[in-house]
Protein backbone atom coordinates (compact mmCIF):
# COMPACT_ATOMS: atom_id res chain seq x y z
CA UNK A 1 0.00 0.00 0.00
CA UNK A 2 2.05 3.16 -1.49
CA UNK A 3 2.09 5.94 1.05
CA UNK A 4 3.93 9.06 0.51
CA UNK A 5 5.37 11.82 1.35
CA UNK A 6 3.49 14.43 -0.51
CA UNK A 7 4.79 17.95 0.93
CA UNK A 8 7.68 19.11 3.36
CA UNK A 9 8.47 21.92 5.08
CA UNK A 10 11.13 23.23 7.92
CA UNK A 11 11.86 25.79 10.05
CA UNK A 12 14.90 27.37 11.98
CA UNK A 13 15.17 30.52 13.89
CA UNK A 14 16.25 33.97 12.76
CA UNK A 15 18.82 34.38 15.57
CA UNK A 16 22.30 32.52 14.57
CA UNK A 17 24.79 31.68 17.27
CA UNK A 18 28.37 31.03 15.64
CA UNK A 19 31.17 29.32 17.14
CA UNK A 20 33.12 32.40 17.53
CA UNK A 21 29.89 33.82 19.76
CA UNK A 22 30.76 30.51 21.86
CA UNK A 23 33.77 31.44 22.16
CA UNK A 24 32.82 34.40 24.50
CA UNK A 25 30.62 32.33 27.04
CA UNK A 26 32.39 28.81 27.72
CA UNK A 27 36.57 27.92 27.21
CA UNK A 28 36.18 26.65 23.61
CA UNK A 29 37.62 27.62 20.17
CA UNK A 30 35.79 28.13 16.73
CA UNK A 31 38.93 25.35 15.11
CA UNK A 32 38.15 22.91 18.45
CA UNK A 33 34.01 22.85 17.63
CA UNK A 34 34.84 22.47 13.72
CA UNK A 35 37.50 20.18 13.90
CA UNK A 36 35.11 17.38 16.41
CA UNK A 37 32.15 18.49 15.36
CA UNK A 38 31.84 20.25 11.61
CA UNK A 39 29.56 22.56 13.68
CA UNK A 40 29.95 26.54 12.64
CA UNK A 41 26.08 28.10 14.07
CA UNK A 42 23.39 27.19 15.18
CA UNK A 43 20.08 28.52 15.11
CA UNK A 44 18.76 29.98 18.99
CA UNK A 45 14.65 30.54 19.39
CA UNK A 46 14.14 33.92 20.15
CA UNK A 47 12.81 34.15 24.12
CA UNK A 48 9.14 34.41 23.47
CA UNK A 49 9.20 31.55 21.27
CA UNK A 50 8.24 27.88 22.33
CA UNK A 51 9.02 23.80 20.47
CA UNK A 52 5.19 24.52 19.24
CA UNK A 53 5.79 27.74 17.54
CA UNK A 54 8.78 26.44 15.76
CA UNK A 55 6.53 23.47 14.43
CA UNK A 56 4.02 25.25 13.28
CA UNK A 57 6.08 27.09 11.06
CA UNK A 58 7.42 23.83 9.31
CA UNK A 59 3.49 22.46 9.32
CA UNK A 60 2.50 25.53 7.39
CA UNK A 61 5.35 25.21 5.14
CA UNK A 62 4.71 21.47 4.77
CA UNK A 63 1.07 21.80 4.38
CA UNK A 64 1.61 24.42 1.30
CA UNK A 65 3.75 22.41 -0.29
CA UNK A 66 1.74 19.55 -0.16
CA UNK A 67 -1.40 21.31 -1.00
CA UNK A 68 -3.10 20.21 1.92
CA UNK A 69 -5.53 22.20 3.78
CA UNK A 70 -5.69 21.67 7.84
CA UNK A 71 -8.77 20.67 7.84
CA UNK A 72 -7.70 17.89 5.69
CA UNK A 73 -5.28 16.57 8.12
CA UNK A 74 -6.56 13.45 10.09
CA UNK A 75 -3.24 12.86 12.41
CA UNK A 76 -1.03 15.48 13.73
CA UNK A 77 2.19 13.84 15.52
CA UNK A 78 5.22 15.89 17.10
CA UNK A 79 8.52 14.23 18.07
CA UNK A 80 10.62 16.50 20.32
CA UNK A 81 11.84 15.79 23.40
CA UNK A 82 11.45 19.35 24.45
CA UNK A 83 7.96 20.19 24.74
CA UNK A 84 6.35 23.44 25.61
CA UNK A 85 5.52 22.24 29.05
CA UNK A 86 5.23 18.71 30.24
CA UNK A 87 1.33 18.95 29.53
CA UNK A 88 -0.61 19.56 27.43
CA UNK A 89 1.13 18.14 24.27
CA UNK A 90 2.98 20.22 22.01
CA UNK A 91 0.72 18.44 19.37
CA UNK A 92 -2.24 19.90 20.26
CA UNK A 93 -1.03 23.02 20.51
CA UNK A 94 -0.06 23.04 16.89
CA UNK A 95 -3.37 21.20 16.53
CA UNK A 96 -5.09 24.58 17.18
CA UNK A 97 -2.67 27.01 15.87
CA UNK A 98 -2.81 25.02 12.40
CA UNK A 99 -6.61 24.95 12.94
CA UNK A 100 -5.96 20.81 12.41
CA UNK A 101 -9.49 20.57 13.73
CA UNK A 102 -9.79 17.10 12.08
CA UNK A 103 -6.95 15.55 13.39
CA UNK A 104 -6.04 13.43 16.69
CA UNK A 105 -2.97 15.41 17.81
CA UNK A 106 0.11 13.41 20.21
CA UNK A 107 3.97 14.00 20.95
CA UNK A 108 6.18 11.33 20.58
CA UNK A 109 9.59 11.60 22.14
CA UNK A 110 12.71 8.81 20.60
CA UNK A 111 14.58 11.71 21.27
CA UNK A 112 16.53 12.20 17.98
CA UNK A 113 14.93 9.51 15.96
CA UNK A 114 11.79 11.04 17.13
CA UNK A 115 11.16 11.61 13.10
CA UNK A 116 11.85 8.32 12.19
CA UNK A 117 9.76 6.82 15.27
CA UNK A 118 6.73 9.30 14.46
CA UNK A 119 7.15 8.73 9.95
CA UNK A 120 6.62 5.09 11.07
CA UNK A 121 3.69 5.47 13.06
CA UNK A 122 2.33 7.58 10.47
CA UNK A 123 2.44 5.44 7.91
CA UNK A 124 1.24 2.59 10.19
CA UNK A 125 -2.07 4.65 10.93
CA UNK A 126 -2.26 5.53 6.95
CA UNK A 127 -1.85 1.62 6.43
CA UNK A 128 -4.72 0.43 8.77
CA UNK A 129 -7.04 2.51 6.01
CA UNK A 130 -9.04 4.62 9.11
CA UNK A 131 -6.55 7.58 8.01
CA UNK A 132 -6.46 9.67 5.08
CA UNK A 133 -3.71 12.32 6.07
CA UNK A 134 -0.78 12.60 8.28
CA UNK A 135 1.47 15.49 9.10
CA UNK A 136 4.88 13.82 11.22
CA UNK A 137 6.85 16.95 12.40
CA UNK A 138 9.80 16.87 14.37
CA UNK A 139 10.76 20.08 16.65
CA UNK A 140 13.28 21.39 19.13
CA UNK A 141 14.19 23.49 21.27
CA UNK A 142 17.52 22.31 22.89
CA UNK A 143 18.63 25.59 23.71
CA UNK A 144 16.59 25.38 26.67
CA UNK A 145 17.88 22.21 27.98
CA UNK A 146 21.39 22.75 27.13
CA UNK A 147 23.46 23.65 30.03
CA UNK A 148 25.13 26.70 28.49
CA UNK A 149 28.09 26.38 30.99
CA UNK A 150 29.08 22.95 29.69
CA UNK A 151 31.27 23.42 26.95
CA UNK A 152 31.62 19.44 26.06
CA UNK A 153 27.88 20.01 25.10
CA UNK A 154 26.45 23.58 24.56
CA UNK A 155 28.50 23.52 21.46
CA UNK A 156 26.66 20.81 19.76
CA UNK A 157 22.83 21.76 19.47
CA UNK A 158 20.51 24.20 17.92
CA UNK A 159 16.61 24.73 17.78
CA UNK A 160 14.14 23.81 14.64
CA UNK A 161 11.71 22.20 12.95
CA UNK A 162 11.14 19.94 10.28
CA UNK A 163 7.33 18.70 8.48
CA UNK A 164 6.14 16.02 5.98
CA UNK A 165 2.47 15.72 5.60
CA UNK A 166 2.45 11.85 4.42
CA UNK A 167 -0.21 10.48 2.45
CA UNK A 168 -1.88 7.28 0.57
CA UNK A 169 -1.70 7.67 -3.43
CA UNK A 170 -2.43 5.33 -5.79
CA UNK A 171 1.05 5.76 -7.22
CA UNK A 172 4.24 3.61 -7.57
CA UNK A 173 7.13 4.47 -4.75
CA UNK A 174 6.66 6.44 -1.86
CA UNK A 175 7.91 4.88 2.14
CA UNK A 176 9.56 1.77 1.82
CA UNK A 177 11.24 -0.61 4.11
CA UNK A 178 11.96 1.05 7.86
CA UNK A 179 14.05 -0.69 10.97
CA UNK A 180 13.03 0.62 14.10
CA UNK A 181 15.33 -0.53 17.13
CA UNK A 182 15.83 0.55 20.75
CA UNK A 183 17.91 -0.11 24.04
CA UNK A 184 17.33 1.45 26.84
CA UNK A 185 19.94 -0.50 28.96
CA UNK A 186 22.11 2.51 27.45
CA UNK A 187 20.10 5.24 28.79
CA UNK A 188 22.48 6.84 31.34
CA UNK A 189 25.21 8.05 28.58
CA UNK A 190 23.00 10.34 26.96
CA UNK A 191 19.84 11.49 29.31
CA UNK A 192 17.98 14.62 31.27
CA UNK A 193 18.34 13.11 34.72
CA UNK A 194 15.86 15.64 36.32
CA UNK A 195 12.35 17.24 35.84
CA UNK A 196 10.26 14.22 35.28
CA UNK A 197 9.00 11.83 38.10
CA UNK A 198 12.03 10.00 39.06
CA UNK A 199 13.52 13.03 40.41
CA UNK A 200 11.69 16.11 40.16
CA UNK A 201 13.25 19.48 39.55
CA UNK A 202 14.54 20.63 42.85
CA UNK A 203 17.02 24.01 43.62
CA UNK A 204 19.76 20.84 44.11
CA UNK A 205 18.92 19.52 41.05
CA UNK A 206 18.93 22.69 38.89
CA UNK A 207 22.14 23.96 41.13
CA UNK A 208 23.78 20.67 39.08
CA UNK A 209 22.25 21.43 35.60
CA UNK A 210 20.31 17.61 36.46
CA UNK A 211 17.71 19.36 34.40
CA UNK A 212 19.84 20.07 31.45
CA UNK A 213 21.65 17.50 28.82
CA UNK A 214 23.99 14.81 30.12
CA UNK A 215 26.15 12.74 27.57
CA UNK A 216 28.99 10.68 27.70
CA UNK A 217 30.33 11.78 24.13
CA UNK A 218 32.69 9.27 23.09
CA UNK A 219 30.77 6.34 23.48
CA UNK A 220 27.30 7.83 22.12
CA UNK A 221 30.12 8.76 19.21
CA UNK A 222 31.01 5.06 18.76
CA UNK A 223 27.09 3.55 19.42
CA UNK A 224 25.80 6.43 17.15
CA UNK A 225 28.22 5.19 14.41
CA UNK A 226 27.60 1.31 14.55
CA UNK A 227 23.94 1.28 15.15
CA UNK A 228 23.59 3.36 12.16
CA UNK A 229 25.94 1.60 9.67
CA UNK A 230 24.36 -1.59 10.67
CA UNK A 231 20.79 -0.18 10.41
CA UNK A 232 22.17 1.23 6.58
CA UNK A 233 23.89 -1.95 5.54
CA UNK A 234 20.82 -4.36 6.54
CA UNK A 235 18.29 -1.99 4.84
CA UNK A 236 20.15 -2.26 1.91
CA UNK A 237 20.59 -5.96 2.23
CA UNK A 238 16.76 -6.29 2.43
CA UNK A 239 15.79 -4.06 -0.34
CA UNK A 240 18.36 -5.71 -2.49
CA UNK A 241 19.69 -2.26 -3.03
CA UNK A 242 23.28 -1.41 -3.67
CA UNK A 243 24.74 1.61 -1.72
CA UNK A 244 25.67 3.19 -5.21
CA UNK A 245 21.95 3.24 -6.51
CA UNK A 246 21.18 5.64 -3.82
CA UNK A 247 20.78 9.52 -4.57
CA UNK A 248 20.95 10.53 -1.23
CA UNK A 249 21.64 9.55 2.18
CA UNK A 250 19.74 11.98 4.67
CA UNK A 251 21.01 11.25 8.27
CA UNK A 252 20.59 12.56 11.48
CA UNK A 253 23.21 16.02 11.81
CA UNK A 254 24.65 15.22 14.92
CA UNK A 255 28.33 15.62 13.73
CA UNK A 256 30.34 15.41 10.74
CA UNK A 257 32.74 13.06 12.05
CA UNK A 258 29.86 10.77 12.63
CA UNK A 259 28.44 11.59 9.14
CA UNK A 260 31.99 10.78 7.72
CA UNK A 261 32.62 7.14 9.30
CA UNK A 262 28.84 5.76 8.48
CA UNK A 263 29.37 7.10 4.95
CA UNK A 264 32.90 5.10 4.70
CA UNK A 265 31.71 1.96 6.29
CA UNK A 266 28.08 1.93 4.12
CA UNK A 267 30.06 2.79 0.84
CA UNK A 268 28.24 5.87 0.15
CA UNK A 269 30.12 8.91 -2.22
CA UNK A 270 30.82 12.37 -0.67
CA UNK A 271 28.24 14.04 -2.28
CA UNK A 272 26.01 11.79 -1.85
CA UNK A 273 25.32 12.00 1.99
CA UNK A 274 22.94 15.32 2.87
CA UNK A 275 25.10 17.83 5.29
CA UNK A 276 23.31 20.48 7.09
CA UNK A 277 25.23 20.48 10.33
CA UNK A 278 27.29 22.92 10.02
CA UNK A 279 24.34 25.42 9.84
CA UNK A 280 22.36 24.12 12.15
CA UNK A 281 24.08 21.86 14.64
CA UNK A 282 22.14 18.76 16.04
CA UNK A 283 18.37 19.79 16.30
CA UNK A 284 17.31 16.25 17.60
CA UNK A 285 14.00 15.18 16.78
CA UNK A 286 13.72 18.21 13.85
CA UNK A 287 17.05 17.38 12.13
CA UNK A 288 15.95 14.34 9.64
CA UNK A 289 12.83 16.83 8.99
CA UNK A 290 15.10 20.08 7.95
CA UNK A 291 17.82 18.22 6.20
CA UNK A 292 14.74 16.40 4.06
CA UNK A 293 13.07 19.42 3.28
CA UNK A 294 15.96 21.17 2.35
CA UNK A 295 16.84 18.44 0.37
CA UNK A 296 13.60 19.03 -1.57
CA UNK A 297 14.12 22.37 -1.93
CA UNK A 298 17.04 22.71 -3.26
CA UNK A 299 16.52 19.88 -6.20
CA UNK A 300 18.75 17.27 -4.51
CA UNK A 301 15.22 14.99 -5.08
CA UNK A 302 14.04 13.91 -8.31
CA UNK A 303 11.07 11.81 -8.57
CA UNK A 304 12.15 8.50 -8.54
CA UNK A 305 15.24 8.82 -6.68
CA UNK A 306 16.33 6.09 -4.03
CA UNK A 307 16.85 7.56 -0.79
CA UNK A 308 17.67 6.21 2.80
CA UNK A 309 17.13 8.55 6.37
CA UNK A 310 19.05 7.20 9.53
CA UNK A 311 18.91 8.50 12.99
CA UNK A 312 20.18 7.74 16.22
CA UNK A 313 19.25 9.07 19.49
CA UNK A 314 18.95 9.24 23.42
CA UNK A 315 17.33 5.64 24.82
CA UNK A 316 19.02 4.50 22.63
CA UNK A 317 17.21 4.78 19.72
CA UNK A 318 17.57 4.45 15.72
CA UNK A 319 16.15 3.91 12.73
CA UNK A 320 16.42 4.00 9.30
CA UNK A 321 13.97 4.58 6.37
CA UNK A 322 14.37 4.00 2.63
CA UNK A 323 11.80 5.70 0.10
CA UNK A 324 11.77 6.41 -3.72
CA UNK A 325 11.24 10.01 -4.16
CA UNK A 326 7.70 10.64 -5.51
CA UNK A 327 6.64 14.34 -5.00
CA UNK A 328 7.66 16.51 -8.47
CA UNK B 1 50.11 -10.18 7.48
CA UNK B 2 51.57 -9.90 11.16
CA UNK B 3 49.23 -8.20 13.94
CA UNK B 4 51.96 -5.59 14.37
CA UNK B 5 51.52 -4.14 9.93
CA UNK B 6 48.11 -4.44 10.31
CA UNK B 7 47.84 -2.19 13.38
CA UNK B 8 49.76 0.50 11.69
CA UNK B 9 48.44 -0.29 8.14
CA UNK B 10 45.02 0.60 10.22
CA UNK B 11 46.85 3.81 11.90
CA UNK B 12 47.90 5.27 8.72
CA UNK B 13 44.44 5.10 7.21
CA UNK B 14 42.61 6.45 10.33
CA UNK B 15 44.96 9.11 11.40
CA UNK B 16 46.13 9.80 8.12
CA UNK B 17 50.03 9.66 9.30
CA UNK B 18 52.92 8.38 7.26
CA UNK B 19 54.11 4.89 8.19
CA UNK B 20 58.17 5.66 9.05
CA UNK B 21 55.79 8.09 11.99
CA UNK B 22 54.58 4.66 13.54
CA UNK B 23 56.90 3.11 16.35
CA UNK B 24 55.99 1.23 19.43
CA UNK B 25 56.15 4.08 21.89
CA UNK B 26 54.35 5.98 19.90
CA UNK B 27 51.24 8.21 21.68
CA UNK B 28 48.18 8.31 19.39
CA UNK B 29 47.58 12.02 21.18
CA UNK B 30 50.60 13.15 21.54
CA UNK B 31 52.96 11.94 18.85
CA UNK B 32 50.20 11.45 16.08
CA UNK B 33 48.17 14.04 16.30
CA UNK B 34 44.87 12.10 17.14
CA UNK B 35 42.00 13.60 18.86
CA UNK B 36 39.76 12.05 21.30
CA UNK B 37 37.24 11.51 18.29
CA UNK B 38 40.16 9.88 16.07
CA UNK B 39 40.98 7.35 19.61
CA UNK B 40 37.21 6.62 19.39
CA UNK B 41 37.32 5.90 15.66
CA UNK B 42 40.59 3.90 16.28
CA UNK B 43 39.07 1.65 18.64
CA UNK B 44 35.97 1.16 16.46
CA UNK B 45 38.36 0.39 13.03
CA UNK B 46 40.41 -2.06 15.38
CA UNK B 47 37.44 -3.82 16.47
CA UNK B 48 36.01 -4.42 13.08
CA UNK B 49 39.36 -5.56 11.47
CA UNK B 50 40.02 -8.35 14.56
CA UNK B 51 36.34 -8.93 14.86
CA UNK B 52 36.74 -8.53 18.69
CA UNK B 53 35.15 -6.37 21.29
CA UNK B 54 37.21 -3.99 23.35
CA UNK B 55 35.38 -2.56 25.94
CA UNK B 56 35.28 0.98 27.17
CA UNK B 57 37.38 0.39 30.19
CA UNK B 58 40.06 -1.16 28.03
CA UNK B 59 40.22 1.09 25.22
CA UNK B 60 40.38 4.58 27.31
CA UNK B 61 44.33 2.66 28.40
CA UNK B 62 45.34 1.85 24.41
CA UNK B 63 47.64 5.68 24.57
CA UNK B 64 50.22 4.07 22.25
CA UNK B 65 50.68 1.68 19.22
CA UNK B 66 52.84 -0.80 21.23
CA UNK B 67 49.81 -1.00 23.71
CA UNK B 68 47.28 -2.00 20.99
CA UNK B 69 49.35 -4.68 19.72
CA UNK B 70 50.58 -6.38 23.21
CA UNK B 71 46.32 -5.80 23.95
CA UNK B 72 45.25 -7.65 21.32
CA UNK B 73 48.05 -10.16 21.36
CA UNK B 74 47.06 -10.84 25.32
CA UNK B 75 43.25 -11.48 23.81
CA UNK B 76 44.87 -14.25 21.55
CA UNK B 77 44.82 -12.39 18.26
CA UNK B 78 47.35 -12.98 16.22
CA UNK B 79 45.70 -11.07 12.79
Amino acid sequence: MPIHITGTGSYTPERVLTNADLEAMVDTSDEWIRTRTGIHQRHIKAEDQATSDLALEAAQAALDAAGVSAEELDVLLVATCTPDSPMPGSATIVQDKLGAKNAFAMDLNAACSGFLYALECARGLLESGRHRKALVIGAESMSSIVNWEDRTTCILFGDGAGAAVVEYRETPGGLGLASLGANGALKELLNIPAGGSREPLSEEALQDHRNCIKMSGQEVFKHAVSHMTRTAKQLLAEADWQADELALVIPHQANQRILEAIRSRVGVEKDKVFVNVDRTGNTSAASVGIALDEAVRSGRLQPGDKVMLLAFGAGFTWGGFLLEWSKA
Amino acid sequence: MAIEEKVNEIIVEQLGVSADQIKAEASFIEDLGADSLDTVELVMAFEEEFGAEIPDEDAEKLTTVGGVIEYLKSKGIEA
